[in-house]
């Protein structure tokens, strides 16, 4: 998709020929993030389809116990501390930011009174400063008014590196400064397209600065408000147990009429998620599940009972399937695969084609998945994948073959191929988990129809994920042929992770491999293009370039991607909550209701 | 006596100080890093994770830490979690109430069942209650606990829909509502650890009192013409409670450790599911404290055993 193409959609949704959604859609698949889709829209001057999220109820309370259930406790509630999404969901009930993220890419404002734009004054032409709004006459928990020195303070809490905040990328480098009372203006030292990163979504988290004031870098662990949070939320806390249980009451002085609806909230934590979802959708002694990433055949017998529903929202973590680059069986300078080597067969682009031919996405999506993957919306699937999903990926086994044999890998006595000393024999790697597991069988199948043997293996979570510098078997090392596991894509802007296949990202022992370049792709106009990309301020022309360095990642097939595996909730039946695939599932807490 | 009680304590010493060696290096062997959410969240710089590595002396050699851990830990300071990021005494103090509650009722619950159905199974050798209740035993001791907590949840949550198979810990009720509700989430997991229980005290009591009920003394009891339920309960039973007071006393540890497999199927949030968790996410100082405490409970526990099994039977003596 180019500029240009871009530009004429955007001009086609604002005469209302292309629906909103659909262009959000469009985007999305072209690589994009829907935030970011969402925020093409706003510069071009096409107003937000919605400022505010849908309520019914028209008074504060009588909603009675919402009761929400979590697979996994939470064990803190800071915000700013906050790896996982049970830490951040949790924080996210008492803190509230600037704006959250709904769905379809729109900036709802929270602490602010109206998202900045070109038109309001908000942006600064040059994109280097942008002036937000903040509403007034809300309090904190305590009773404290809330004013521009809160989010002055965040900024500086979160981004003081000796504190070592997991937020504090999104602080370090800029400046915040108070205009008045309730106006601050955010610097960034150079011109940045995505403005809205810092100040929203979970990183935008305000905390209080005359609680957390005197807890500053190394000491704020000692701060007792991480497990007594004052924030502005919703809802107030009366108690928490680290990794079990949290019970919060109504916010009788919310900033927002009429909310919140329920009296009470509790959150049980722990278990497994197979019994989280028969609480919620067999049972119904639960109102909401999260996370339910259960096989889908035993939701959708868990479903007919009629107590709830699921519902996925549609985000974008990815699985894949990487093919490395490197040599992870030689070592050059006493360091296996390193990015000096090349990969004697996955170096022939006829193997990566065939490799690509060989997974058969949508019968692994259909068969173990079901509703929990999607093959057709995958945005990194190959061109053309605009008109039809049925197109945008192949499988053939047949195809493979006359692929590796046109490129010279005859089959030898033993049926596997080879050219010269190379054999079509791998290594492939993952996390230990039933359904991939299956996904690796499923690949393996395939490939042994084709002359390709796979040795599969399989690492314990904590392991393969532990980013432990010095076990062998991290997927940050990859010392194995193929490996595959779920990415994440949970900031709003595609930059950050698009970074992971530049040069600069590469993995490997100078940096501990404690960088996200895991198969050591490089190429040369990529990292030129998304230098570029880093600094375009027109977003039509960024979006362009985004998706151009999707394609030269997934056309030189080191990287396959398989599919996106939406967040699964569970409903019951009579609960509406509101929820979002690119923000927390508390973000919008105080618009959810019941139905009586 | 009070010399032999000594000796044992300072045997004690060195072999709490081997298991807290022992438990140290292999937890430190172990593969993993506590701050593996972050690793895998792409959002978090890797300098973060460093620091924080750094912060909680996770880099430094695995001598120089235990040291730490041991010359804090003699100072009373338990450590601190590098997950929940609070000091590890109040995590474990979290979790005693609600784990003492659930296991102590269900091994109070064990003993009422397991003590009459053993003394009336001895007293009638191979009746029909008798074999009945030894075939029943013989089940309930077969039967792992994460299969019959299934069971019940199946039947009791599922089916016939009366109990909540969601252990919350903190009830928002209050009064009588409270007890209620409190009542209705404890039967099951109580049930299914009492049961496993009873049955195997039964059959210690059974084949206890079927050891003292043959001696000589018995039948002088009963040609006394004393009541059968004098000689059972006074002569009989007392006798026979020796060895099973030894054992429930070894067994009293547990009330401490847990029990990591029920608590997890019915979300109880006791030590057993903070030991669990805390392994799974390498937090070693909560792992450390849990572990630690209870081998000393063990160590000490088998120290009362023996001093109270004394008491019992003035026929043992220390030296």
């Amino acid at each position: 998709m180019q500029e240009k193409e871009i530009r004429s959609l955007i001009e086609q949704v604002r005469e209302g020929a292309l629906p909103r959604r659909q262009f959000i859609g469009r985007m999305v698949a072209a690589g994009l993030t829907a935030p970011m889709a969402g925020t093409l829209l706003l510069s071009a001057g096409v107003a937000q389809a919605q400022s505010t999220l849908p309520y019914k109820p028209t008074k504060r309370g009588g909603g009675g116990l919402l009761k929400v259930i979590y697979w996994q406790g939470a064990v803190h509630l800071n915000p700013h501390y906050a790896g996982g999404t049970k830490d951040q969901d949790a924080s996210r009930i008492f803190y509230e930011p600037l704006a959250g993220w709904d769905t379809e890419g729109n900036l709802i404002p929270c602490l602010a009174a109206d998202i900045p734009t070109r038109a309001n004054g908000g942006l600064a032409a040059d994109g280097r400063s942008v002036t937000w709004k903040l509403k007034q006459g809300v309090s904190w928990h305590d009773g404290k008014p809330f004013t521009a020195d809160d989010v002055v303070f965040t900024a500086a809490y979160a981004g003081d590196p000796a504190a070592a905040m997991v937020t504090v990328a999104a602080y370090k480098d800029i400046k915040i400064v108070k205009v008045d009372d309730y106006t601050v203006r955010v610097e960034f030292p150079r011109p940045t397209p995505f403005w809205s990163e810092p100040l929203t979504g979970i990183v935008g988290c305000i905390v209080p600065k005359h609680v957390f004031e005197p807890f500053m870098g190394a000491k704020s662990r000692e701060n007792p408000a991480n497990l007594k949070p004052v924030g502005t939320g919703p809802y107030k806390l009366v108690d928490f147990k680290p990794g079990d249980m949290l019970r919060a009451e109504a916010n009788k002085s919310y900033h927002v009429a009429n909310q919140p609806y329920f009296d009470a909230l509790e959150i049980k934590g722990g278990g497994d998620a197979t019994s989280a979802a028969r609480a919620v959708l067999q049972t119904g002694e639960y109102d909401i599940g999260w996370n339910l990433a259960v096989e889908d055949d035993i939701l959708k017998r868990l479903e007919a009972s009629g107590k709830g529903r699921m519902a996925f929202y549609e985000g974008s973590d990815i699985e894949f399937v990487l093919l490395n680059v490197t040599d992870p069986w030689k070592e050059v300078d006493g360091e296996r695969a390193s990015a000096k080597s090349r990969h004697p067969a996955f170096s022939d682009k006829a193997v990566r084609d065939a490799m690509s031919l060989l997974i058969d996405r949508k019968g692994i999506a259909e068969v173990i998945y079901g509703r929990g993957a999607i093959t057709t919306a995958n945005f990194l699937n190959n061109p053309p994948r605009y008109r039809s999903a049925n197109t945008s990926y192949e499988f053939s086994i047949d195809k493979a073959n006359q692929v590796l044999e046109a490129a010279g890998w005859k089959k030898g006595a033993d049926g596997i191929r080879a050219k010269g000393d190379v054999k079509l024999k791998f290594v492939f790697q993952t996390s230990v988990s039933s359904p991939r597991q299956k996904c690796q069988a499923i690949i393996k199948d395939a490939c042994s129809k084709a002359g390709i043997d796979l040795e599969l293996k399989s690492v314990v979570a904590a392991v393969y994920f532990g980013g432990d510098f010095a076990n062998p078997d991290t997927y940050q090392k990859f010392w194995a042929d193929m490996e595959m596991y779920t990415t994440t894509m949970t900031q709003p802007d595609p930059q950050f992770f698009m970074e992971q296949f530049t040069t600069a990202q590469i993995a490997q022992k100078a940096n501990k491999w404690a960088s996200r370049n895991l198969s050591r792709w490089s190429n040369a106009e990529y990292d030129a293009t998304f230098k570029a990309a880093q600094v375009e301020l027109d977003p039509a022309k960024r979006a362009a370039m985004f998706v151009k360095l999707n394609d030269l990642v997934v056309a030189d097939k080191h990287i396959i991607p398989l599919f996106a595996r939406p967040r699964p909730y569970g409903i019951g039946n009579k609960l509406n909550p509101v929820l979002s695939a690119w923000d927390n599932m508390t973000w919008a807490l105080g618009y959810w209701s019941k139905d009586t | 006596m009070l010399n032999y009680i000594l000796r044992r304590l300072m045997i004690a010493l060195p072999s709490l100080l081997g298991i807290s060696l022992v438990l140290f290096v292999v937890l430190a062997l172990a593969p993993g890093d506590p701050f593996e959410e972050l690793a895998t969240n792409p959002n978090v710089p890797p300098e973060v994770r460093m620091a924080l590595r750094a912060q909680f002396g996770l880099d430094d050699p695995v001598w120089q830490r235990y040291v730490h851990w041991l010359t804090s830990m003699l100072k009373g300071d338990w450590g601190f979690s590098f997950v929940s990021r609070i000091d590890v005494d109040e995590l474990i103090a979290q979790r005693i109430p609600v784990t003492l509650a659930v296991i102590g009722a269900s091994q109070v619950v064990a003993l009422l069942i397991a003590l009459p159905v053993g003394v009336l199974a001895a007293v009638k050798p191979y009746s029909w209650f008798d074999r009945i209740a030894s075939t029943l035993a013989f089940v309930g001791f077969s039967l792992p606990t994460f299969f019959t907590g299934i069971l019940f949840i199946l039947l009791f949550s599922i089916q016939l829909g009366w109990l909540p198979f969601v252990f919350r810990s903190d009830l928002s009720e209050t009064g009588w509502a409270w007890w209620l509700e409190q009542i209705k989430q404890s039967i099951m997991p109580v049930m299914v650890l009492a049961l496993f229980q009873a049955a195997s005290w039964m059959r210690y009591v059974r084949s206890s009192v079927l050891d003292v009920i043959r001696l000589d003394y018995v039948t002088t009891a009963r040609s006394k013409g004393l009541k059968e339920s004098v000689v059972i309960n006074k002569h009989v039973v007392r006798n026979a409670m020796i060895p099973v007071v030894t054992l429930i006393a070894l067994q009293l540890p547990q009330l401490f450790g847990g029990a990591i497999v029920t608590e997890q199927i019915f979300r109880i949030p006791g030590i057993g599911s903070l030991l669990i968790d805390a392994i799974l996410r390498n937090d070693t100082p909560v792992v450390m404290a849990i572990t630690f405490v209870l081998s000393a409970l063990v160590i000490l526990f088998n120290l009362l055993a023996d001093v109270v099994y004394g008491w019992l039977d003035p026929r043992i003596s220390y030296r």
